[in-house]
């Protein structure tokens, strides 16, 4: 299976192949001896010519980090060969975007109206957590199409709260 | 001894209680509302009773329902942990009133420390130093005769301020007039009180605190000084102790004035008097907390001595068990508070569910959590998750092993401040003991200009992102439905999902 790993702007092609008890994976076409063991609490331990590394898997809503050590890698990954990723890279600044939230929390504010003409940045819903009050803001220019939600609401990470397109 | 203590509070500070009384002998009562029942106070606890929903108005800071608690369960005393009901007057008075001992100082002295121009007029009659300025509010005229007095830079402050509201700085006398107006209007419109007095503003002031202890028969001693200058809108980020500046010439100069202020505010128990230090190392009375603090533990470890034991203890009438001249330091302590926000995105707070959850441990570490793994952390209260405490020979010792303490805590499933103290524990000013309380806004905007290199592990982070994405897929059948999960019946096949999902929109 080929995966295409972007971190910090950098494409990475890993090809991994699965053998009865280890993983066999080449990088950008090199090969790598990697001895892998998933460890508890989702860790995996990679060891690699002599040298041990514990990587930590960090997903928050929508977002996926690497954890090396005290190093922290925003990685994205992309199986070429699957339908979804290809729409994705496909997608740009036309048409829908949506006003998600970061994380849980309460709606305080619904700033914005249907119908409202937004500047990206302007601020379109209001949501409360831990005491605290955050703005989440247009993406783009556009009208406001759509309110999901209403003041008083509960919303979980990741949930849509307006569409502005 | 109390056989039974009512501990009101949730979270690490609840448990670390809980702790000190099962190692007292004392049976721990927990309370919590509806979205606690998981919580880690509430299973560590010997009993524990619901008092009311989520928000903490109708819960944690229910007078009349808490001792209703304490009343069935017949608790002999309550401790009120920090925030919450901790620096309540009226709560100390309401357990006075039904018989159960407060477990803290007594309400008036709670009152004189609440008030900022009360505390200002009795410290100074008490001869504590203060920022110079004036005690009482002031007319245009007369702030501007004050500001000539004291010295440019002034702050101009609302006597019914808070929250950096009502608060000006003046740097010049041109300024002078605009600022007074603009402080004045926004105090009468955020507080109606158009009150306003001046004071000299000092310049990146450190943030360095006394820890005092009273007993109910009059004895007041101190337990050495906290360093709290690391910190983000008021908030302290890392506390240690001791002080990188404080010798013990300074040090017993500052313990004199805050067992003064003690003494004069007729202070029991544990508390905290805060005071800025300036470039020169003059100090000024800031506040008093009247409770026990946050970052009590980098005191402990220094000292040898358990400050919720001793609360105890002191709230049962006994007398202090050593004097000043028995209270010795060993060593350097440094505590990080760690919290549920993102310091990568202007720290929004991140509540969920921690999906894992690996700990620090080894020589000198200590952790006081309120958290496990698998738990949700709620979105109803403060972002604290927990302490991470370490204890040293010296100071860059102690920053050592803070960074190794740190390379192995990790927390999955939300986000956390944990990256930032490395780069605190690195940066060559916090090293050097150059701190202040702009130390942590400047390190942020600096990093915002020009963030982290990339380096040579980002290829095995390649690596291991690709193997999280094969080992994903292989258990979840598809790799990263979407959440939002419309299509999902069973028997609709992934690609069909995908298509309601992603590739159609209902317009």
């Amino acid at each position: 299976m080929m995966y295409e790993v972007t971190i910090a702007e950098q494409l990475y092609r890993v090809e991994l192949t699965r053998t009865a008890e280890q993983w066999k994976c080449r990088l950008d076409g090199r090969e790598l001896p990697l001895d892998v063991v998933f460890l508890q609490n989702g860790a995996l331990s990679l060891l690699l010519e002599g040298k041990s590394y514990e990587a930590k898997q960090e997903t928050v809503g929508t977002e996926t980090n690497v954890v090396i050590g005290h190093e922290r890698f925003g990685a994205s990954v992309r199986d070429p060969r699957s339908f979804r990723s290809r729409l994705r890279a496909g997608a740009n600044e036309q048409g829908v975007k949506k006003v998600t939230a970061p994380m849980p929390g309460k709606v305080v504010r619904i700033v914005a109206k249907v119908g409202d003409q937004v500047e990206a940045g302007q601020s379109v819903v209001v949501i409360e957590a831990m005491k605290m009050q955050n703005e989440l803001k247009a993406p783009k220019n556009g009208v406001v199409k759509k309110i999901n939600v209403a003041e008083g609401a509960a919303v979980e990470a990741g949930q849509s709260l307006a569409e502005v397109e | 001894m109390f056989k039974k203590v009512l501990i009101a509070n949730r979270g690490e500070i609840a448990v670390r209680v809980i702790r000190a009384c099962r190692e007292m002998g004392i049976a721990s009562v927990a309370i919590f509302s509806d979205i606690d029942r998981g919580a880690l106070h509430v299973t560590q606890a010997d009993e524990a009773y619901l008092v009311g929903p989520a928000a903490a108005r109708e819960s944690y800071l229910n007078i009349a329902k808490i001792l209703e608690v304490a009343r069935r369960c017949r608790a002999e005393a309550i401790h009120p942990g920090y925030g919450f009901l901790s620096e309540n007057a009226a709560f100390a008075r309401a357990c006075a009133e039904a018989g159960v001992k407060f477990i803290g100082p007594p309400p008036s002295a709670m009152e004189l420390m609440g008030s900022k121009t009360r505390a200002r007029t009795a410290m100074q009659e008490a001869g504590v130093p203060m920022v110079p300025g004036s005690a009482k509010g002031l007319s245009l005229a007369e702030a501007e005769e004050m500001a000539v007095k004291v010295g440019f830079p002034v702050m101009i402050k609302a006597a019914a301020g808070g929250g950096g509201k009502g608060m000006r700085l003046v740097k010049t006398p041109a300024e002078m007039k605009s600022g007074f107006e603009t402080a004045q209007s926004e105090a009468l419109r955020s507080f109606n009180d158009g009150e306003i007095y001046v004071e000299k503003y000092i310049e990146d002031p450190r943030h360095i605190e006394i820890q005092v202890l009273g007993d109910e028969h009059g004895n007041v001693i101190y337990l050495g000084e906290r360093e709290c200058s690391v910190q983000r809108r008021h908030q302290k980020v890392i506390e240690e102790a001791p002080s990188p500046i404080v010798d013990e010439d300074m040090r017993q100069r500052m313990g004199a004035v805050a067992v003064q202020a003690a003494k004069s505010a007729g202070y029991t128990n544990a508390g905290t008097i805060e005071f800025l230090v300036d470039a020169k190392h003059n100090f000024y009375f800031l506040e008093m907390n009247t409770r026990l603090q946050v970052e009590h533990p980098v005191t402990e470890l220094v000292t040898g001595l358990d400050l919720v034991h001793l609360q105890m203890r002191i709230a049962c009438g006994e007398k202090l068990p050593f004097r000043q001249e028995d209270v010795t330091f060993r060593g350097h302590a440094i505590e990080c508070r760690i919290y549920a926000e993102d310091p990568d995105n202007n720290f929004f707070p991140s509540p969920g569910k921690i999906t894992s959850l690996l700990r620090p441990s080894g020589p000198g570490v200590r952790e006081d959590s309120g958290v496990y793994q698998d738990w949700k952390v709620p979105l109803d209260y403060d972002p604290m998750l927990s302490k991470l405490i370490i204890h040293a020979a010296d100071r860059p010792s102690a920053i050592a092993r803070m960074r190794r303490a740190l390379d192995e805590y990790f927390v999955g499933g939300i986000k956390t401040n944990l990256s930032l103290f490395r780069r605190i524990l690195e940066h060559p000013d916090f090293v050097a003991g150059r701190i202040d309380t702009g130390f942590l806004d400047r390190l942020l905007t600096a990093h915002a200009a020009a963030p982290d290199p990339a380096n040579g592990l980002a290829e095995i982070a390649a690596v291991c992102a690709a193997l999280f994405a094969a080992t994903a897929q292989s258990t979840n059948g598809i790799n990263d439905v979407s959440k939002s999960g419309s299509g999902r019946s069973p028997g609709v096949s992934a690609w069909k999902r995908v298509a309601r999902t992603e590739g159609v929109r209902d317009e």
